[in-house]
């Protein structure tokens, strides 16, 4: 954790947080701070509820027990695009793209929320269409730009490659202009060099759009590499969180997660 | 406005205007002798007809639901258009702004219905939301066949006959081209994108119900506003006529046409129209004949014949054979 | 005088939903297989209650019972179903929803216009299928063929219920909305198992028309649309896919125009029965019955 951050107010900010299904509970007691331009990792095994935080933190599930909070606003009880007009995007596990759509299009329909010119100007196309339509065109390119699509943009979201495809939903997700960008298991199913790619471009999207970074992985080693501060879960309760380095350490991590003798394996 | 764009639509709307003035010079002309009349009908048909059907491929292409009661939109722009021009007392109004009046009262009394029936309804999806639609039709087709103003399950007549193949074809291209922006518009872009995936849309910030909302209450006014041509091209009515049977016969022409192309609905529409009367003499096997069809259709091109091919005049013009829309160039291009 | 007009509301009402319930039993066998609205469902009917028109007098002529005619009925029905399945609706199978949709319309508009150009367009009169008794109960005319109506439409849920809970081929069905791909993995022939749930749904639609026939002896080409749409709201309103489900909401639905006719409104029953429908699926989207499943993210 930085010095500076620890005085600041966090911008994402999750205070025992819990949700149950029937009588499951899925997570329990989350707590999280995250700070302005940093990278946090949430990890955990397979069904430790990691996207379960995910869905709670942009308004699919509520919530049933716990708040948490956007730069000090409450967020509980807002719809998913809701949550997104306040500030949080993200991306999905399996890649969600308007696939029918272009690429610069999947990006455009992101920004629609800033958008101003009415219908009466879209239907008999006043100035502030044309306008207002150059502006995000240009936008929409310099974010494909900045995820490396910058020659794709009028290609189907469907036809890009996989590696593609999740740049893609990244760059759409940075078009809705937030704070706090979620992203979900980013190199599952990558290649090394896809991987690499993916860990250049999270990090100069950090250093470029100063923005805060929660990113889900189980792949602990891609984790180890870019965050800052790691949590893990594990049957939706938290069971450590540090650098890195400290997570690397915690015993209670290396049962749950890393170490995989047979004790463990009877348990699941 | 980018000068390229002028152009475009400028080349359209030229083809659009030779369409009419060859339309009008075929009338004018007399060559068709005492068909004359006849065939003019049956292309105002075909002009409210591209209206219904442009206006649900909306829905349907754009949007990716289906409605299985966009006559009962049409029925209330009819009935209330034809309410509307039978109060009005026959003062010294121009035809043609009476005309208007009853196209714009039958639009926003559609719109008004499908803001009442769109906030329940759209809350479903799929078969769901299809099943909805015709049990709004259905309810709308009751009411009306109990109310009094409306006839009273009667045939309403005596409407004024106002809709002439001249007006309702400016009409229509209107309309057309007022749709074609829509879709080519930002709202046209969030409800694509809501159809393609309406969980990532609301990821991305996108208000999922309000858009949809938005445009099923779009394409209402716009059933509305064929709906009005309609009573006033008939000038009889009964509510019987919007039935679930009229509703899918315009769900077919969408998917024939081919959902997502309103080159395709444009030209679906206005073939289907002639359809039947070019087949007058074999009527008992129309219908059938069309059935096999719309299989035959399904099962070798799925997406409609036009699939989301657009057609440009302007386009034509430049790069040789490629792909046109009635009014208006591409614009994201 | 007001309680044997509610009885005799109370049995018209049953018998009609029972017709109804045997319908949409029929569609909710499709729907839960393979998610798709086979609009010519209802036409099936109309195949069958053709069928009895030709098939009732040469029964009775033959001097056997006129129900008999039924198993006609179900061949023919059994025989249309399937044709229909194999020849239309497989090929659009992977061809999306809209398109098994509107190849089912089609298919409707189809079958209504072969019988128009078959049988013309003017009504056929059935003969009398059954010649059972009345009795007279409370004030209320309670005729036993409507009991039978009844008790066939139960019989039929009950029977198809154990079917498809017990049986291999029953499972196999069950099976295949599942996961299609993983149904062929473990050896289920997804084809067969949806022909065969063709088969049965026409064959429930064989003896719907004859209980049809019974209460209403009439054949007309468009019998079935309207009809079918009615059955087709009772299947959405139980909860459609579900057997029980069917029949619940068809007895509900007819109870509900029976007793709006009656006591409410006579004008205004179909549009009561909508309404109702749209109310369930807005509070219970999946139906009364039915099991709210949201998807995954």
């Amino acid at each position: 954790m930085s010095k500076t951050a620890e005085t600041a107010m966090p911008i994402l900010e999750a205070k025992s947080l819990g949700i149950q299904f029937g009588g499951l509970k899925a997570v329990q007691d989350f707590n999280m701070a995250i700070y302005r331009g940093e990278l946090v990792g949430l990890i955990g095994p397979n069904g430790a509820g990691k996207t379960t935080v995910f869905n709670m933190l942009t308004g699919v599930y509520q919530p049933t027990e716990g708040s948490f909070f956007l730069d000090g606003e409450k967020m509980n009880g807002k719809k998913p695009h809701q949550v997104v007009e306040a500030g949080i995007a993200r991306t999905f596990q399996n890649i969600r793209l308007f696939k029918k759509l272009t690429a610069a299009e999947n990006v455009k329909a992101a920004m629609n929320m800033h958008m101003k010119y009415g219908l009466f100007s879209a239907l008999f196309r006043r100035k502030g269409y044309w306008e207002e339509e150059k502006e995000i065109q240009g936008k929409a390119l310099e974010l494909l730009e900045l995820v490396r699509l910058g020659d794709k943009a009028d290609v189907t979201a469907e036809n890009l490659p996989y590696g593609q495809q999740r740049r893609l939903e990244i760059a759409r997700a940075l078009a809705t202009g937030m704070k706090v960008l979620l992203l979900d298991e980013p190199a599952a199913g990558m290649n090394p060099t896809e991987t690499a790619q993916l860990l250049d471009i999270i990090r100069l999207i950090r250093e470029k759009l100063n923005i805060s970074v929660l990113l889900i992985e189980h792949d602990m080693s891609l984790v180890m590499k870019i965050c800052e501060r790691i949590q893990v879960i594990d049957y939706g309760v938290t069971i450590a969180s540090g650098t890195p380095e400290e997570i690397a350490d915690n015993p209670r991590v290396i049962e749950a997660y890393l170490g995989k003798d047979e004790e463990e394996e009877d348990a699941c | 406005m980018p000068r390229e764009k002028k152009k475009s639509y400028f080349i359209n709307f030229v083809g659009v205007l030779a369409v009419f003035l060859l339309l009008a010079a075929l009338f004018e002309s007399n060559i068709l002798g005492s068909r004359t009349n006849y065939v003019k009908g049956i292309c105002t048909t075909a002009c409210y007809t591209i209206i219904m059907v442009a206006s649900l491929n909306l829905l349907t292409g754009f949007m990716g639901e289906f409605s299985l009661g966009h006559a009962g939109f049409m029925s209330v722009g009819a009935y209330a258009s034809a309410i509307f021009t039978g109060f009005l007392p026959e003062t010294g109004i121009p035809d043609f702004l009476v005309f208007l009046m009853a196209l714009i009262i039958g639009g926003i009394a559609a719109a008004v219905a499908g803001v009442l029936v769109g906030i329940p309804a759209l809350r479903l999806r799929g078969d769901y939301l299809c099943i909805v639609t015709v049990a709004f039709a259905e309810i709308i087709r009751v009411a009306f066949c109990n109310f009094d103003i409306t006839g009273g399950g009667r045939t309403l007549s005596g409407i004024r006959s106002l809709s002439n193949f001249y007006w309702c074809f400016w009409v229509m291209v209107v309309c057309v081209a007022l749709m074609y922006m829509y879709v080519r518009s930002r709202f046209g872009r969030t409800v694509t994108a809501i159809r393609e995936d309406y969980i990532a849309a609301s990821a991305s910030g996108i208000n999922v119900t309000y858009y949809k909302v938005l445009t099923f209450t779009f394409s209402a006014f716009f059933a509305g506003v064929a709906g009005a041509i309609y009573a006033h091209y008939m000038t009889a009515m009964i509510p019987t006529n919007f039935s679930f049977m009229y509703s899918s016969e315009f769900l077919t022409e969408v998917i024939i046409g081919g959902t997502g192309s309103l080159t395709g609905s444009v030209i679906g529409a206005a073939f289907l129209s002639a359809l039947p009367e070019l087949m007058r003499q074999f009527s008992t096997y129309r219908m059938l004949m069309y059935s096999v069809v719309l299989i035959l259709v399904m099962i070798f091109r799925p997406g409609g014949i036009f699939g989301t091919w657009e057609f440009s005049l302007a386009r034509l013009l430049k790069k040789g054979p490629q792909k046109k829309k009635r009014t208006g160039g591409v614009v994201h291009e | 005088m007001a309680l044997s007009l509610f009885l005799q509301s109370l049995v018209n009402g049953l018998n009609q939903g029972a017709i109804y319930a045997l319908i949409a039993l029929g569609y909710t066998m499709v729907y839960g297989i393979i998610r798709m609205i086979n609009f010519a469902h209802g036409d099936f009917i109309m195949v069958g209650s053709y069928t009895l028109f030709y098939t009732v007098p040469l029964m009775i002529n033959a001097g056997m019972p006129a129900f008999l005619a039924v198993f006609a009925a179900i061949a023919v029905c059994v025989a249309v179903g399937v044709a229909v399945e194999v020849i239309a609706y497989r090929p659009v199978r992977n061809a999306g929803s809209m398109s098994a949709l509107i190849t089912a319309l089609a298919m409707s508009v189809f079958l209504e216009n072969l019988a128009m150009v078959l049988f013309g367009a003017s009504p056929k009169s059935i003969a009398t299928i059954f010649t059972l008794p009345t009795f007279q109960f409370l004030g209320a005319t309670l005729q036993l063929k409507y009991l039978l109506t009844l008790g066939i439409g139960i019989a039929m849920m009950i029977a198809l219920q154990l079917f498809v809970k017990k049986t291999r081929l029953g499972k196999a069905m069950r099976a295949v909305p599942q996961d299609k791909e993983a149904s062929v993995l473990v050896g289920i022939h997804v084809n067969k198992i949806i022909t065969i749930t063709f088969a049965i749904g026409s064959g429930l639609a064989a003896v719907a028309a004859l209980m049809y026939c019974a209460t209403y002896p009439r054949a007309t080409m468009d019998m079935g649309s309207m009809m079918g749409l009615k059955a087709f709201i009772a299947a959405v309103l139980g909860g459609i896919g579900i057997i029980p489900g069917a029949m619940l909401g068809g007895l509900v639905v007819g109870l509900i125009e029976i007793f709006v006719k009656v006591y409410i409104a006579p004008g205004w029953y179909e549009a009561i029965t909508y309404g109702i429908l749209i109310v369930v699926l807005l509070v219970k989207p999946a139906g009364i019955l039915g099991k709210n499943v949201g998807e995954k993210v």
